[in-house]
């Protein structure tokens, strides 16, 4: 096996070094420099050291594109992958905006960071196609966000979440490494071509079934999908926001992602089929089940919430069956689609999150408590009704065409309708996710607000997030085109 | 120049949400400017077009997927249109007193418009689908922030089920875009390619009863009575007689042009039917009968309207799946002539009535001499009537002989139901209009119920839909001069080769 | 085709007379009643010149005016005049005059009632005139609305009920007749009345029917009898035909009686002429299948509405079953003529005269039963509402002028001869004789039955001990008596000299005589 020099491994590596070394320089700053300092001073240095890391990531990435791979799969960079960067560091920047007018702690400089070496691990996650890489990735986004979710020292909410998120994770993390081990018993190597070589010939194995249903545990917990779904309502309320917000949306584009290529690459001749009438058994056919399950939960559950965290988090969970629909296709179209799907999710994700950060004050959580947001805060109300229809999948909004995607390349192909039944399903589910998302805008928009209700602030930071995330959705959605184009060029040259 | 009034209406719609708090008055004029500016769009393009269908703007929007932004007009567009121009003018008219939130009504009001406008004008399906989708939105709020009781449930009834219709349209459209292969969306396009037959067997119901299921098909009907006897004035106007027609020109222009194998017989009886031709004409014809039977034991006044509405709409139904060129050319008169009359009740029975007197029961309303109040109200109330009956000399009268000859044709003994049908509508109506105006029981004098007289916004509104409704009655060959050639076109070339006699 | 479209004219201007009422009324009803008057006045001048211009030696349809209007749906402007047209056209000007003469003084009839009254009359004219079924529909129905709202609106206590009747009843047929039309324009590609005359004449619509009507393959026999059956059904409930009267009762009896005076006088022949206009022509075959049957309905129409008539006790219903019975002599006419054909082509100065009888009885009765009903009304205002048979008594003694010019019109109305009701029903007695004598001998039960009410009439209401209540009972004066003249010199004009009305109706029975072939 040929070495690979240091450059070289700086030079591919340059966007997380940047990142990791934001983080830590947010630590050093946080407490040494401004120990003494007020805490929005604090808050806003950490913030804008943050951003700045990852600004210049993000520029290295674009400006300074490397190209080339580590033996082994260990880090693979090319476009697709860069692409998916840049999207994760985007989401990094509007959290981290958010995080600008947080005060639920004092320790400023490890939240920030925490941030950070979450992104970095993101990043990681993507960028490789070994599987022990893969694992340790994982490992390190999930102890990055069990310690953000528990930040909350005073709530007890937080420490609940935070301990349910670990124990669940800790659990799927042993399936996931069991299935990864038994996928190397069979195939001797770490990396996921040569196992995919090795999966394409024995694809009967009962070994290989028990590593699937393994592996598709294991990622189906990091994806919030039924049934493994427990962690996500508790923390997408217990949770601070800007924590919650980077589980619900960077997580999700960097597990789906990962979840894509191990399947994708490693595991393709073993994929069986969910088509209606042809059914063979293989991790397609598994996955359909999970999708299926999932939207009508998530979905059907998300009705009888009063809760808006717990709203969200069932809708994600509604969500995550629509994306596994394009998993199940596994054509390099619904893998475009897929890829879109994600990205516009996590950003009408944090918007929603975003909105309810400004209105943190308040003390807001439940559905009830949006009453007259309308006339309250009008922009506000006017970016959440831009999230919400996104998710609800509206035209002329991004979310929209996320679907019209998934659900077009769901039914190309040669086995022309075999997943209608799929498709019909979330058509149906999709229309029962009107009802309460609507539910919330009637109270932003129709409903009086409260008699004496204090007028709302809006820190800049905040706003600004809300902003951007809300012009991104609505650009996404009447210009597809814009973001479509390039993932599937990158696509094309990536995947096979 | 007919993508302006998409776009003026939109541009409208945000100009009216800049205007000034505290002055209602210049919401209320931006709204109405916009709306006439568009309207004389509209009616400069009907003067001017007709014949072949014209391209007004062809893009490519997601090329990717072969997804093109595509506007074009014939006739049958042209005619619909027409109809929201002037539904539209009228509904600001009677929305003209609202004191609640005037800019959010009308800046709401103008999307809906433009999103309407939309619909008729797209060629490309997921165009198509997109402004469908969009005029669903500002729905739900005009009829749950300005409606009357129990409004928000009526405006969730009626959003849900438009989604549920739009989501059966979707997945017709998803399967349609995936059998083509052609890459492309554009109805000519679509409309050309042959598709196979036992797929247009299914595709055709699901996308004819998604686009129904907004068009007030029986019996997926229920959200329309409730939804129009919640919302506001110019809402239910606008809604019965602009939004239901969104309806039936999605399933002509989309489920019967695209999938037009979808009519033919199956080679097999269910229950005595032997296509999805006969299936949906029984369907339309039970609508009739049932919408009328039902506004005939109403006690509500703008329930009974309501289902009238059901009963009037089941006519266009019945148009289409006739068949013939007759009875399609009949379905699209309706749709015109139903949106004026439409609008024409509901603005006597929202605004000049239930605004001045705040009770729409009609036990309490035969107690309060309205014909002597308000005469005027009467007096439109009576020709609203006369036109909703099909008397001759108004436009319903042309647009319900088309397709009783249509039907005739078809299935004669359809059409002495419907005729039946038209029976029951003249006593229900005159049910409504004898207790509201002739009551029998009136027990107070004048001066205990004051009334204020009716506006000049009133007025115009009336004049303009009494207008529309008496030319086209008489002149009928202003609207068929767009129909017929549209109906000719090589678009539904497939639907003449086909069913079609 | 004449230049100047004369008859179009005449149909719209009632109705810009009424619209002229309902803008000069705000300035008060004296000015809106003259409006009326002069508009309802310049409308007989009019019909009497066209009279004049009248060519009667043409048989053909005269002041034809025909204009495209809507071709894909078989729309028409196609109007014209014949002899039974210009008739019809008379008695309608004359009626609306009277009735306005008679609402004179009442002042419960404001603007609206006149302009109403007025819409009427162009309703009336435009149906007497319309040779295209679509727009003649569009009359028939805009007749029946301001109808509907004079007795809705201006009737007596039940009024609501009789209205309701009223409209819906005549709303079946006319739903009925448009179906059947409907299926008579998908047979033929037309709606013309004399394009499907012709067709029907040499046997063509027969064929047409079976070519294009496929209906669960029913012959084309059936289908047109069907056919046949929707049209009469129309027709028979306006006119009315027992037993599809149930409407005229109550209708009659709750209008104004100014009111009644245009329904009978007018509205009643709308049906007759729908039998000579449409049925007669276009049906001839299916006439002379259903001779028996329609035979039978004549003589109900004439004798049982006599017996009903004889035992009322409110004298608008008398008169109202009586009314029936005098159209009942029209159909008796009518139906013999198209009854006898086929079988013996000859005949003809029988059937000649049974249809001259039937259009001079038109005539004769609507100016007789709207002098009747304007004398009810003159009396209405004078009792104070009452009107029944046994109310009064005696009253030749307080209103002599006016016991002896009621008499006059009541023996009109019974078929004196020297007054206008009997060369009328000399003629449909003289022409149904031959045809069938069956027929006219029960037939003429009826004029013995209403002979003996009418009489009754005489002897209850004028005749009598006078009673204390109408000791100071004005008699008419002069302005009404000047108002009543015309009608009552018209009565015995035409009763001494038939040939006046008869006169250019030769050649029109002619024709419709010579259609009762197929």
């Amino acid at each position: 096996m040929t070495g690979t020099s240091y450059a070289e491994l700086l030079r591919l590596t340059a966007p997380e070094i940047v990142v990791g070394l934001a983080g830590l320089l947010v630590l050093v700053l946080d407490l040494s420099v401004l120990r003494r300092t007020a805490i929005a001073v604090r808050f806003h240095s950490a913030v804008v050291a943050g951003c700045a890391g990852c600004v210049i990531a993000w520029v290295v990435l674009d400006k300074f594109p490397a190209q080339g791979s580590l033996p082994a799969g260990m880090l693979v960079v090319n476009p697709l992958t860069q692409l998916i960067q840049i999207a994760l560091l985007g989401l990094a920047i509007v959290v981290l905006l958010l995080v600008d007018s947080a005060r639920f702690t004092t320790h400023v400089g490890e939240y920030c960071a925490l941030i950070l070496f979450a992104t970095t691990a993101m990043m990681l996650l993507v960028s490789t196609q070994n599987l022990l890489v893969l694992f340790i990735s994982i490992e390190f986004l999930s102890l990055s966000l069990y310690i953000m979710t528990g930040f909350d020292k005073e709530s007890a909410q937080s420490a609940e979440a935070a301990l349910k998120y670990f124990l669940f994770g800790g659990m799927s993390a042993g399936i996931l490494l069991f299935g990864m081990s038994l996928l190397y018993g069979i195939s001797g190597s770490l990396a996921l071509q040569p196992i995919g070589a090795a999966v394409s010939q024995s694809p009967g194995d009962p070994m290989l079934t028990l590593a699937m249903v393994m592996v598709v545990a294991g990622f189906g917990f990091k994806i919030a999908a039924a049934p493994f779904h427990m962690w996500a309502p508790e923390v997408y309320q217990g949770a601070p926001t800007a924590s919650a917000a980077l589980v619900a949306s960077s997580s999700k584009v960097a597990s789906f992602f990962a979840l894509f290529l191990a399947f994708n690459l490693g595991l393709r001749a073993a994929a069986g089929s969910a088509a209606w009438g042809m059914y063979s058994a293989g991790w397609a056919s598994l996955i359909a089940i999970l999708a299926a399950v999932s939207m009508l939960w998530g979905n059907l559950a998300a009705i009888a919430q009063t809760s808006f965290r717990r709203l969200l988090a069932y809708s994600a969970i509604g969500h995550a069956g629509y994306m596994l629909i394009a998993l199940v296709v596994h054509s390099r179209q619904s893998l475009t689609a897929l890829v879109y799907y994600v990205i516009t999710y996590a950003l009408a994700t944090v918007g929603a999150f975003a909105v309810l950060s400004a209105l943190e004050g308040e003390g807001v959580d439940a559905i009830a408590d949006f009453r007259g947001l309308g006339k309250r805060a009008p922009d506000l109300a006017f970016c959440l009704l831009i999230f919400l229809l996104s998710l609800a999948g509206v035209p002329p909004l991004a979310g929209f065409f996320g679907k019209f995607y998934v659900f077009t390349s769901a039914l190309e192909g040669t086995n022309h309708f075999g997943l209608l039944w799929l498709v019909l399903l979330a058509l149906a589910m999709s229309v029962v996710s009107f009802y309460y998302y609507l539910k919330v805008l009637k109270q932003a928009y129709v409903s009086a607000p409260v008699t004496g209700a204090p007028p709302i602030h809006v820190a800049v930071a905040t706003r600004l997030a809300v902003w951007s995330a809300a012009t991104l959705v609505l650009l996404l959605g009447c210009l597809p085109g814009l973001l479509l184009n390039k993932v599937a060029t990158t696509l094309g040259s990536a995947v096979q | 120049m007919l993508a302006w009034t998409i776009y003026l209406s939109f541009i409208g719609a945000a100009a009216v949400a800049l205007t000034p708090t505290g002055r209602p008055l210049f919401a209320r004029v931006t709204a109405l400017l916009t709306s006439l500016a568009v309207l004389g769009i509209a009616i400069a393009a009907v003067v001017e077009g007709g014949g072949q269908p014209i391209t007004i703007v062809r893009a490519p929007w997601i090329s990717r997927l072969g997804i093109e932004y595509y506007l074009a007009a014939d006739g049958i567009s042209l005619t619909l249109v027409l109809l929201t121009g002037i539904a539209a003018v009228a509904g600001i008219l009677f929305s003209w007193n609202i004191e609640r939130r005037v800019r959010d009504f009308f800046a709401l009001y103008l999307v809906l418009i433009g999103a309407v406008y939309g619909v008729f004008l797209s060629f490309d399906l997921l165009l198509l689908f997109v402004f469908y989708e969009i005029a669903i939105i500002p729905k739900y709020f005009l009829i749950a922030i300005w409606g009357s009781k129990r409004c928000e449930y009526a405006a969730m009834k009626l959003v849900l089920y438009s989604f549920a219709g739009s989501a059966l349209v979707l997945a017709g459209t998803v399967a349609a875009y995936c059998v083509s292969g052609q890459h492309t969306l554009s109805l000519d396009a679509l409309a050309n390619f042959p598709f196979p037959a036992h797929f247009q067997m299914w595709a055709f119901p699901m996308v004819f009863v998604g686009f129904a299921v907004l068009a007030g098909m029986w019996p997926f009907h229920t959200w329309a009575p409730t939804g129009h006897a919640a919302a506001p004035t110019a809402a239910s106007m606008l809604l019965a007689g602009v939004v239901m027609k969104l309806g039936a020109y999605g399933c002509l222009r989309v489920a019967m042009m695209l999938f037009p194998r979808g009519l033919d017989p199956w080679g097999f009886r269910v229950l005595g039917l032997g296509s999805w031709q006969q299936v949906f004409a029984v369907v339309a014809v039970i609508g009739i009968v049932y919408g009328a039977t039902v506004a005939l034991v109403q006690k509500d006044l703008k329930f009974v309207v309501g289902y009238s509405s059901v009963s009037h709409m089941g006519f266009v139904l019945l148009g289409l799946m006739t068949l013939n060129r007759i009875g399609l050319s009949g379905a699209v008169y309706q749709m015109f002539s139903h949106g004026i009359i439409a609008g024409l009740l509901f603005a006597v029975v929202g605004r000049m009535v239930y605004e001045r007197t705040h009770t729409r029961d009609l036990g309490e309303l035969s107690r309060i001499p309205l014909g002597r109040l308000i005469p005027f109200a009467a007096v439109t109330f009576v020709l609203a009537w006369m036109a909703s009956i099909g008397l001759p000399g108004f436009s319903g009268f042309i647009a319900e002989l088309q397709v009783l000859i249509g039907s005739w044709r078809a299935f004669p003994w359809l059409s002495w139901i419907a005729g039946l049908g038209i029976l029951i509508g003249i006593a229900f109506s005159w049910r409504a209009l004898q207790a509201t105006f002739f009551g029998e029981g009136v027990t107070a004098s004048d001066t205990e119920h004051p009334m204020p007289p009716i506006t000049v916004p009133e007025r115009l509104g009336a004049y303009l839909l009494l207008a529309t409704t008496i030319v086209l009655g008489l002149y009928p060959r202003l609207l068929m001069s767009l129909i017929l050639p549209a109906l000719n076109s090589p678009l539904f070339e497939q639907l003449h080769r086909g069913a079609w006699k | 085709m004449s230049q100047f479209p004369y008859v179009s004219g005449l149909t719209l201007l009632p109705f810009a007379g009424g619209v002229s009422v309902l803008l000069l009324g705000r300035a008060g009803r004296s000015a809106a009643r003259l409006t009326a008057a002069v508009f309802a006045t310049a409308a007989v001048a009019y019909t009497a010149m066209l009279w004049f211009r009248f060519v009667p030696a043409l048989a053909a349809m005269q002041f034809q005016e025909l204009h495209a209007w809507e071709p894909s749906i078989g729309l028409q402007y196609h109007v014209g005049a014949d002899g039974l047209s210009l008739v019809m056209l008379a008695v309608s000007s004359l009626v609306v005059l009277m009735s306005i003469a008679a609402s004179w003084k009442n002042t419960n009839q404001g603007p609206a009632y006149f302009a109403l009254l007025l819409f009427l009359e162009t309703g009336l004219f435009g149906t007497y005139t319309a040779l295209n079924f679509l727009h003649w529909f569009l009359y028939w129905e805009l007749s029946l609305i301001p109808a509907f709202f004079l007795i809705r609106i201006w009737g007596g206590a039940g009024r609501a009920r009789a209205a309701t009747r009223f409209f819906v009843y005549t709303m079946v047929g006319s739903i009925t007749l448009l179906l059947a039309f409907l299926a008579l324009f998908l047979a033929s590609g037309s709606f013309d009345f004399m394009e499907l005359t012709e067709m029907a004449q040499i046997g063509q619509l027969t064929a047409a029917i079976s070519q294009n009507l496929h209906w669960h393959q029913w012959d084309s026999g059936h289908i047109s009898m069907w056919l046949f059956c929707a049209a009469f059904l129309g027709f028979a409930i306006k006119t009315p035909v027992v037993p599809f009267h149930g409407w005229l009762g109550s209708a009659y009896a709750e209008a104004a009686p100014e009111t009644t005076m245009v329904l009978t006088g007018s509205l009643s022949k709308m049906g007759v002429y729908g039998f000579f206009r449409i049925l007669l022509p276009i049906f001839p075959e299916q006439m002379w299948r259903a001779k028996t049957i329609l035979l039978w309905l004549a003589i109900a129409s004439i004798v049982l509405p006599a017996f009903t008539a004889w035992v009322q006790t409110d004298l608008r219903r008398m008169f109202a079953y009586s009314s029936i019975n005098h159209l009942g002599y029209c159909i008796l006419g009518i139906v013999t003529v198209a009854g006898s054909s086929g079988a013996s082509a000859s005949l003809v100065d029988e059937k000649a005269a049974a249809l001259t009888g039937v259009m001079l009885q038109l005539f004769s009765h609507g100016i007789t039963a709207a002098a009747l009903f304007w004398f009810l009304a003159l009396l209405e205002r004078r009792s104070g509402g009452l009107l029944g048979l046994n109310d009064f008594g005696g009253l030749r003694r307080a209103m002599p002028v006016f016991s002896g010019l009621m008499g006059i019109t009541l023996f009109a109305s019974l078929g004196l001869p020297g007054l206008i009701g009997f060369p009328g029903e000399f003629l449909i007695f003289k022409g149904v004789f031959p045809l069938a004598w069956w027929a006219a001998s029960l037939a003429v039960l009826g004029l013995l039955i209403t002979a003996v009410f009418l009489l009754l009439i005489l002897q209850r209401v004028f005749s009598g001990a006078l009673g204390k209540r109408w000791q100071s009972m004005p008699d008419l004066t002069l302005a009404e008596r000047c108002m009543l003249a015309p009608a009552i010199v018209v009565m015995f004009a035409v009763g001494l000299y038939p040939q006046l009305i008869a006169g250019i109706l030769q050649n029109t029975v002619m024709q419709f005589v010579g259609q009762v072939r197929y």
